[in-house]
């Protein structure tokens, strides 16, 4: 099928006013949250309803077009990097919570729905939803599905792997169907709906999502905490963890991020402080006020210099608005900078910040450091100067190497960004080529004609035609034409 | 090499009548005693064709239909070590045949524990994650798929795959541990695995609730999802129709928290019937009473999932017809556990048949778990797996293009 008729084909089913085919117009979508990565895609579809969505992809089936699922576009590995002979399915325009069952803690909404909107029509009621990225303003739950995404309050609640219960999805041939129990636990079978979330678009597009509410908290505490450096912050951070503690949350900003965050939103850090730590404990009252009552001595304890506690939900916001908004305020202070995302086990901290900032010592470049200290998930935001011949392949060397750093030490090369477009070269550094063809098993199962998103996450696809069993060269890689990653 | 090369080096042998997988009686049985020998073992089978079974502590051997054949069984027994145990990281890897009990025992003194409480005493790691075995506490700390994160398995023709790792945030990969917890040795051997780890409690209160009616429980699950109180398990034990319930509700964590909690919790309950705080010797005791199953005798049990502000209907569904008997039920998260009386296989088979149907209209289901062979025979263990069996279809046939592990024993005959 050429160009037009599958654009005719897409006007049928979606209607002209959700097909865009104006180059000027599919420019605004040649990019999401990684702006380093842009494809001007061949067609952009926006359905209104999970039948639409799922014509949409049954054309491109029928017509062998590859396509990729976008939700807000906000996502840091161009995981909805369009194809440039492929057709992009946005789904931001379904934005429907169709049901809320608070006796049975769910709610069923459509993907386009903003991760903050779940929370917002809960709230009311005392319930909220808990995986929180940075970005919950304007990210949607599909995108949030497709890469499982976290936040900073995972450490104690888990992430969005955690809070799906079930979903309907159109798998790649346009057949939809239902994954996980929704408002019952364990049904029989396989647990695909574990196998889906977190697969970055490579399996299917979600059209419906079951998500599992919780009752907001009876007692809510925050502290800011003020270090000398990050190697008293890291103390600090253990101590809590070993005294059997487990806070909502635990966020690390090393002291130019500090620097970054307050240009941006004046939360008066402690000057002079090389480290911040904001804690935040939630749960039943009695629990929470002890515990918090030992966190602020396990600081003291550690070296802390000054501790603030929120007095209440607007100073609490404050904070959280700093640690948020870091990585934006990171423009301040810098004219260009790269966002990594990578994880260590979290009593490697401070050995791993001193090889980061000897690595970027050594380049020359700065790097300001921003994470969840609870769970060893780093931030480290590569600043340089674009203008500045050299600085940005230095600069894409240094996130690079601090990557392999994290491997190094047993960690991995995302925690929650994903490995899209932007790390798949990264992925054969962490995985066996036998442990990435186990994954492609399940792609091909899903995808096996490789067109949901292709060209993320493996740094090869895998013909699925071939009859599954022990890995065998490439015929290029035998000849020495081709090399694995 | 073929299998009779294994034997003759002793690592598979005949099993000589003392080995079965719910009623189908093995071939050969081999252990072995590191991944590598677990790998060689499955590539042997692979090229002589056998079908394979897999056994852990050997406690959910009659879960799932009886397999087609059981040409080798393979036991997990000599994997048996905790590999490492990060404290200050909160993890463990351990391999599989590692029993649940001497993993606990060896993270206590670090304040820590896998929080996995399965009713089965001689649970092994790799069982847990094949058959998804929970408890009470999945309330508040999820069921294993929840808590593993990475995962080492060898696949039918011997290949070794790791995913996940030994980081709690990892989003790098397929997430196949999620795939393989409760997959049943359909797809290949659990190996070895790493877990999220929670501190131990150190102290616990609970609250018990009479009951009279099944509205009553019904009632008593809904006040406390709405109250902001964190239970560690809402239990439900009745003995029967006829006779009078009971919910289970302890709290841990410190001191102050679960005294005040269950304090507030008692007067919660209270509107709805006769609630007490247990003392600490009775909260012990009834906290012991949570950690099994009272169904040793039963000769026929029952899992029923449903969303679990429809117990009382589900309970009236299960009422008609001879299905209820005994029953415990994680109230808080929708599954319950009934012991039924065997009498005939005929109504018994109706009776599991209308209540599926009965449960699918709520989105629930009913596994037959425990069941002589003859009931067995006459109704399949799973009931139906809905509209994506399919692609489970499709996902098996990739892991295991010859249909040579556990065949048969998973739901559509997978």
């Amino acid at each position: 099928m050429d160009r037009q008729a599958l654009i005719r084909r897409l006007e049928s089913i979606i209607g002209p006013r959700g097909v865009i085919t104006e180059r000027n117009q599919l420019r605004t979508y040649e990019c999401d949250g990684l702006a380093n990565y842009r494809v001007i895609p061949s067609v952009v579809v926006l359905p209104e309803t999970a039948e639409q969505a799922q014509g949409a992809v049954r054309a491109c089936h029928q017509a062998g077009v590859p396509f990729v699922a976008r939700g807000s576009g906000t996502g840091l590995s161009g995981g909805a990097l369009p194809v440039s002979d492929g057709v992009l399915i946005v789904l931001a325009r379904m934005r429907r919570i169709l049901e809320v069952d608070l006796d049975n803690q769910r709610a069923l909404v459509e993907p386009g729905v903003l991760n903050l909107q779940v929370t917002k029509a809960v709230a009311g009621d005392g319930f909220y939803y808990a995986p929180d990225p940075s970005s919950q303003q304007v990210c949607s739950i599909g995108g949030n599905v497709a890469e499982n995404s976290g936040g900073a309050h995972c450490l104690k609640y888990g992430f969005t792997t955690n809070h799906v219960t079930g979903l309907e999805v159109v798998l790649p041939d346009g057949e939809l169907v239902h994954l996980g129990g929704g408002k019952a636990p364990d049904p029989p079978g396989y647990d695909l709906l574990g196998a889906f979330v977190g697969s970055e678009g490579t399996l299917g597009i979600a059209t419906k999502v079951t998500l599992r509410l919780l009752r907001k908290p009876e007692a809510v505490r925050t502290l800011m905490a003020a270090f000398d450096g990050t190697d008293q912050a890291g103390d600090a951070v253990s101590s809590i963890i070993g005294a059997g503690i487990v806070p909502a949350a635990i966020e690390m900003m090393d002291a130019l991020a500090m620097e970054a965050a307050e240009a941006a939103v004046h939360v008066h850090y402690p000057e002079e402080a090389g480290a911040v730590l904001i804690v935040e404990l939630d749960g039943p009252q009695a629990e929470v006020e002890h515990q918090f009552d030992e966190v602020e001595r396990l600081c003291r304890e550690a070296g802390s210099t000054t501790i603030q506690i929120a007095a209440d939900d607007d100073q609490r916001a404050l904070f959280w608005k700093g640690r948020k908004s870091a990585f934006a305020a990171v423009g301040r202070i810098s004219p260009d900078y790269y966002v990594q995302d990578g994880v260590i086990p979290r009593t490697a901290l401070p050995e791993v910040l001193r090889r980061i900032s000897r690595l970027a010592d050594e380049r020359g470049l700065r790097v300001a450091n921003v994470f969840h200290a609870g769970d060893g998930n780093l931030h480290p935001l590569v600043l340089f100067d674009g203008e500045v011949e050299g600085q940005e392949r230095r600069a894409e060397e240094l996130a690079a190497e601090i990557l392999y750093t994290c491997l190094d030490h047993g960690g991995s090369i995302t925690g929650e960004h994903g490995v899209g477009f932007d790390k798949k070269q990264h992925l054969p550094r962490q995985f066996s080529a036998e442990d990435l063809d186990a994954m492609q098993l399940v792609r091909c199962a899903f995808d096996p004609e490789g067109r949901s998103n292709p060209g993320k996450v493996f740094p090869t696809p895998r013909l699925c035609g071939e009859r599954p069993g022990p890995r065998q060269a490439h015929p290029a890689e035998q000849a020495g034409l081709a090399e694995v990653f | 090499m073929g299998v009779q090369d294994l034997e003759r080096e002793g690592l598979v042998r005949p099993a000589d009548g003392a080995f079965e997988v719910d009623g189908v009686p093995a071939g050969l049985v081999a252990r072995p005693g590191s991944v590598e020998e677990a790998s060689q073992v499955l590539r042997a089978a692979a090229q002589d064709g056998l079908a394979v079974a897999f056994q852990g502590g050997g406690s959910k051997l009659g879960l799932g239909n009886p397999p087609e054949r059981v040409d080798l069984l393979v036991s997990t027994a000599g994997l048996d070590q905790v590999l490492e145990h990060a404290a200050g990281d909160l993890v463990v890897r351990v391999q599989a045949g590692a029993r649940l009990a001497d993993l606990q025992a060896a993270l206590a003194p670090a304040g820590q524990w896998l929080a996995l409480d399965p009713p089965e005493p001689r649970a092994t790691v790799g069982g847990v994650v094949a058959a998804n075995a929970s408890g009470p506490r999945r309330l508040r700390y999820g069921t294993v798929r929840d808590l593993i994160i990475g995962i080492t398995v060898v696949l039918a023709d011997g290949t070794v795959a790791h995913a996940g790792g030994k980081v709690v945030k990892n989003v790098a990969g397929y997430d196949l541990a999620k795939l393989f917890c409760g997959s049943l040795g359909t797809l290949g051997m659990v190996v070895e695995a790493t877990f999220r780890l929670h501190p131990l409690p150190a102290a616990a209160s609970a609250v018990t609730l009479q009951l009279e009616t099944a509205e009553e429980a019904g009632e008593a699950v809904r006040l406390l999802g709405r109250s902001p109180l964190e239970p560690s398990a809402i239990e439900l034990t009745w003995s029967g129709p006829g006779l009078p319930a009971r919910l289970t509700v302890p709290f841990e964590g410190i001191r102050p928290g679960a005294d005040a909690q269950a304090a507030a919790a008692a007067e919660l309950l209270g509107r709805v019937g006769e609630a007490a705080v247990l003392g600490p010797g009775e909260t012990e005791f009834a906290l012991a009473q949570l950690g099994v199953l009272p169904f040793e005798k039963a000769e026929v049990v029952v899992k029923v999932a449903y969303p679990p502000a429809e117990l009382p209907a589900v309970l009236a569904d299960l009422r008609a017809g001879p299905l209820l008997g005994q029953v415990r039920a994680h109230a808080g998260t929708g599954v319950l556990w009934v012991a039924s009386g065997f009498r005939d296989v005929r109504s018994l088979a109706t009776a599991i048949g209308r209540a599926r149907e009965r449960l699918a209209a709520r989105g629930g289901s009913l596994v037959v778990v425990k069941a002589p062979p003859e009931l067995k025979r006459a109704v399949d263990a799973w009931g139906p797996a809905g509209d994506a069996l399919g692609l489970m279809r499709r996902v098996k046939e990739r892991f295991d293009p010859d249909r040579r592990m556990s065949p048969g024993r998973f739901v559509g005959g997978i």
